[in-house]
């Protein structure tokens, strides 16, 4: 299911937002949230003509009062109705929150505008206006401007939509470039469209997203800011309600009368909570869901079989992988197997590739080894009988044994591979220290070791360095020596060059060829390079749709290909048709 | 280190020109004439011609302009016209900022430690956990800290008396008072950014744990605490730090309401009574004042930031 909703997810991120509202009403949080500011829009819009009390109205002889039929919220403490003076001062607090959005749109949105579009000196000097506006405690302004031009709400809103323009300027300055270099403006601009044009017809549309996200959360801000200034008496005069200046009143008389305290405040509360919750599900429908964890496992849909040691394994059997099959929907139709009744085995000290296209299976038959399948994917099926051990549903402190101390791996892409925020150093001697028992010294003078049997020139200063100070050639031969900490019987390298330049790639897989051939490790290549696998493995094992199509030698293999998808592989690799004499060279 | 502090201090000095200038500008921004607006009615032609030139309004804009940031570059932040009448603003904000620092300080760390602590918890649980961490996080930003220090004070002083409802006491005058003078205030103060430091924290935890090196780190048997505490938690926390300095202004600007609710005589409780009564010259100071504390906050957060964030240093 998770699958499906990352890639729904992918589409919405791709594509701008489609029919927000209508996705809105499908969230019931969300649902509940406007029902509740829809009802209290009415209640003040139309505190006027419904049959409310006066607002102002004082019964010294019924002050304080709990909830009753005459008085739905209680009395305060002059004897007035609660429920009118909180749909009175609603007026207020809406039509006051609302004015610091708009302000903030007006002056945000065309300044963000022109500066994206135009860049330049505006751009630089809409920035600074930003940042200053940015750098200073809103409130603190409010009150300095509030002191010069007097406490009202309509002057202290306005004064908050200047400063929350900022938000508006950055949104609509970002939205704006991104959009600028699309190729579809771009196709416009060459064809002539003129400058507004784009803007109002292009660039403005897919804005409007992130712009009602911004104005839930400016309206809410406004809105707390607003009955803030009501609760230290510096709002709207005292006799008009508002809904700070109510919460105010109560605090004085909360020994007397706790009840005071709720209606104001919760209603305050609610409404916020409210405008928040709506641009938090508008928020998340428009990115990406949070992707999986790598450190989470689906739960094992085959049952641990422990000591099934069926026959005992040929000694030179290293890892014998017995009916694979891998799902990501267990219990799901077996069709949707990534990974189907898949075997081979591995001997010591040999060298296999592991081959097919993209999405044939490969990578997570690799990772199945290791029992590092991305959630929610799990072994259905089959045995992965490691040194004669059952290596799937093995509890994951045994299983943290194997990794690195038995089994190696060295991913894709090396840039990624590694910590960004740890020196090469400290992500060698860890490992070092926990696979081979040694000191903190011990493992710092190993690690240089390492680094020289990989082939790093000047170890002490790569130990050093900082992954992105590294490049790709070096950060692989780095994550190689990680691979290597444990001295592992088998190494697992799922497309160890694919990330790499050309040039770089014929070094790393000669380091391979080295390593395997000096340590006596057996090696499973994962790759979709036949070139490769002619490179250096003694065997191959083609894999197509999650199946094995062929296994052989690789000598056999080139010269008399059994299926045809490994014929169609080989024909789609030039250098090997160049080997055949087929190819002209370019 | 050195080149970092230079170029931050260089950077803020235009911020602090303008607003120190829109700080003094706040005089001739008030609507007609100034001087009879801060007295109000009732003022003696001698009142008048005397606060005309204790605002220095006899003299032309440019020289006002000059002597007021001559005045800045002294330390003299001008003189209070109706709350001290007489004192120097610098001396008032002066007494008044270890109270507001204080709270505010002891708020961001409170916030800070705990806002990571949740969102890290968050970020290892799932299903019905998460759901409650989203909407707990989302009513922690929208509650009034108006109406929850008082429905604290309500509770924990009034009810169960375990802790002081109101005032502040110097931390030298006695550690333990001024630690449970502050635990109500930073509580109130703190609870929105918990909420939103949880909601960050979360969000840069479950990113970091997406990423290829954990496969790694996995693949080389690194054990799971340590993935989590050192490398999920270290590189998450990048982001965070990043919006610290935004965290401490919005901290900063909610002590003007916690100081009230709490009865505590800070720059919070010192700007409403200024505004109040109209004395101009106080709430200039603590703009200016505000300002500077805001740069060096921020400046502090950089160095963290450069100190966590190996691609940020070069």
């Amino acid at each position: 299911m998770s699958i499906e909703l990352q890639a729904t997810n992918a589409s919405v991120e791709t594509k701008p937002q489609k029919r927000p509202l209508r996705r809105l009403l499908r969230k019931p949080f969300a649902v509940v949230s406007i029902a509740w500011l829809a009802v209290l829009a009415i209640l003040c819009g139309l505190a006027p003509w419904l049959p409310l009390q006066d607002p102002l109205q004082q019964n010294l002889t019924a002050t304080l009062q709990l909830p009753s039929a005459a008085h739905l919220l209680g009395t305060d403490s002059l004897g007035r109705d609660i429920l009118s003076r909180i749909a009175w001062g609603g007026q207020d607090a809406l039509l006051g929150a609302l004015e610091a959005v708009v302000v903030a749109l007006v002056i945000g949105l065309p300044l963000g505008v022109i500066a994206g579009y135009a860049g330049g000196w505006f751009d630089q000097l809409a920035g600074r206006f930003a940042d200053i506006l940015f750098a200073l405690p809103a409130l603190i302004i409010v009150l300095a401007l509030a002191a010069v031009f007097g406490t009202s709400t309509a002057v202290s809103m306005a004064s908050l939509g200047v400063i929350y323009s900022a938000s508006y300027l950055r949104l609509a300055r970002a939205s704006t470039l991104a959009m600028r270099n699309e190729l579809y403006v771009d196709a416009a601009r060459v064809s002539g469209i003129s400058r507004p044009a784009i803007v109002f017809g292009h660039i403005l549309p897919n804005t409007v997203g992130p712009l009602i996200i911004q104005s839930t959360l400016t309206f809410g801000a406004a809105l707390l800011i607003q009955a803030s200034l009501g609760f230290l008496g510096l709002g709207s005069p005292p006799p008009t309600p508002s809904w700070g200046a109510m919460t105010s009143e109560a605090s004085l008389y909360m020994i007397q009368q706790p009840w005071l305290m709720v209606p104001a405040g919760l209603v305050l509360l609610l409404t916020i909570l409210a405008v928040n919750l709506i641009g938090d599900e508008l928020r998340d429908g428009s990115t990406a869901s949070v992707k999986a964890s790598v450190l989470e496992r689906a739960r094992p849909a085959r049952a641990a079989a422990p000591g099934t040691t069926a026959a005992p394994p040929a000694s030179d059997v290293l890892l014998e992988v017995q009916g694979l099959s891998v799902s990501f929907d267990p219990g799901g139709p077996e069709a949707a197997n990534v990974v189907e009744e898949v075997g081979f085995t591995i001997a010591r000290g040999e060298t296999v590739g592991l081959v097919g296209e993209s999405g044939s299976g490969k990578t997570m038959t690799a990772l199945a080894i290791l029992n590092l399948l991305p959630f929610p994917g799990t072994v259905t099926e089959g045995r992965i009988l490691f040194e004669g051990r059952d290596l799937v549903g093995l509890p994951e402190k045994e299983m943290a044994r194997i990794r690195g101390q038995r089994i190696g791996m060295v991913s894709q892409e090396p840039m990624v591979a590694l910590d960004p925020s740890f020196t090469v150093r400290s992500q060698l001697v860890g490992p070092l220290r926990r696979h081979r028992r040694l000191s903190r010294a011990q493992a710092r003078a190993e690690a240089v070791t390492l680094l020289e049997l990989v082939g790093i020139p000047d170890p002490p200063a790569v130990l050093r360095k900082y992954p992105h100070e590294l490049s790709g050639g070096m950060a692989q031969r780095v994550a190689i020596a990680i691979a290597l900490s444990g001295d592992p019987a088998l190494l697992i390298a799922d497309e160890p060059t694919t990330a790499l330049d050309v040039t770089v790639q014929a070094g790393i897989l000669e380091l391979l060829r080295s390593l395997q051939q000096r340590l006596g490790m057996a090696v499973i290549l994962v790759t979709h390079d036949l070139g490769v696998v002619a490179d250096i493995c003694s065997r191959a094992v083609v894999m197509q749709k999650g199946r094995i199509v062929e296994s052989a030698l690789v000598d056999d293999l080139f010269d008399r290909p059994q299926h045809p998808y490994t014929r169609g592989l080989i024909a789609a690799t030039p250098s090997l048709v160049d080997l055949g004499g087929e190819h002209e060279p370019a | 280190m050195v080149k970092i502090v230079v170029s931050r201090v260089l950077f803020a000095i235009p911020l602090l020109l303008i607003i120190t200038t829109f700080s003094f500008l706040l005089v001739s921004l008030i609507p007609g004439d100034p001087v009879a607006s801060i007295l109000g009615e009732g003022a003696t032609p001698q009142q008048y011609a005397e606060l005309r030139a204790q605002l220095g309004l006899d003299q032309p804009l440019a020289v006002q302009y000059l002597r007021y940031m001559g005045g800045l570059f002294t330390g003299d932040l001008g003189t209070s016209i109706s709350i001290q009448p007489g004192q120097p603003v610098a001396a008032i904000v002066w007494t008044r900022l270890p109270v507001t620092l204080s709270l505010s300080l002891v708020t961001l760390v409170v916030t800070l430690v705990v806002g990571v602590l949740i969102g890290l918890a968050a970020a290892m649980s799932r299903g019905v956990t998460g759901r409650v961490a989203q909407i707990g996080s989302l009513l922690g930003v929208s509650i009034p800290n108006f109406w929850l220090g008082v429905l604290l004070v309500l509770l924990f002083s009034i009810t169960w008396k375990v802790l002081p409802a109101t005032g502040y006491v110097p931390i030298q005058q006695s550690p333990v008072l001024w630690a449970q003078s502050l635990v109500l205030p930073v509580v109130t103060l703190g609870l929105a950014g918990i909420a939103s430091v949880a909601r960050q924290t979360r969000g840069s935890v479950n990113d970091t744990l997406s990423r290829d090196y954990v496969r790694t780190l996995l693949a080389a048997g690194t054990p799971r605490y340590q993935i989590v505490f050192k490398h999920a938690l270290r590189n998450a926390g990048i982001p965070v730090v990043s919006v610290l300095g935004f965290l401490f202004i919005g901290i900063f600007g909610g002590t003007i309401v916690i100081e009230q609710v709490f009865a505590m005589s800070g720059i919070g409780q010192l700007t409403i009574s200024a505004v109040t009564n109209h004395d101009i010259p106080v709430i200039q100071g603590v703009v200016v004042v505000t300002t500077i504390v805001v740069l060096i906050v921020n400046l502090a957060v950089d160095l963290l930031y450069f100190a966590l964030n190996p691609k940020a240093r070069r």
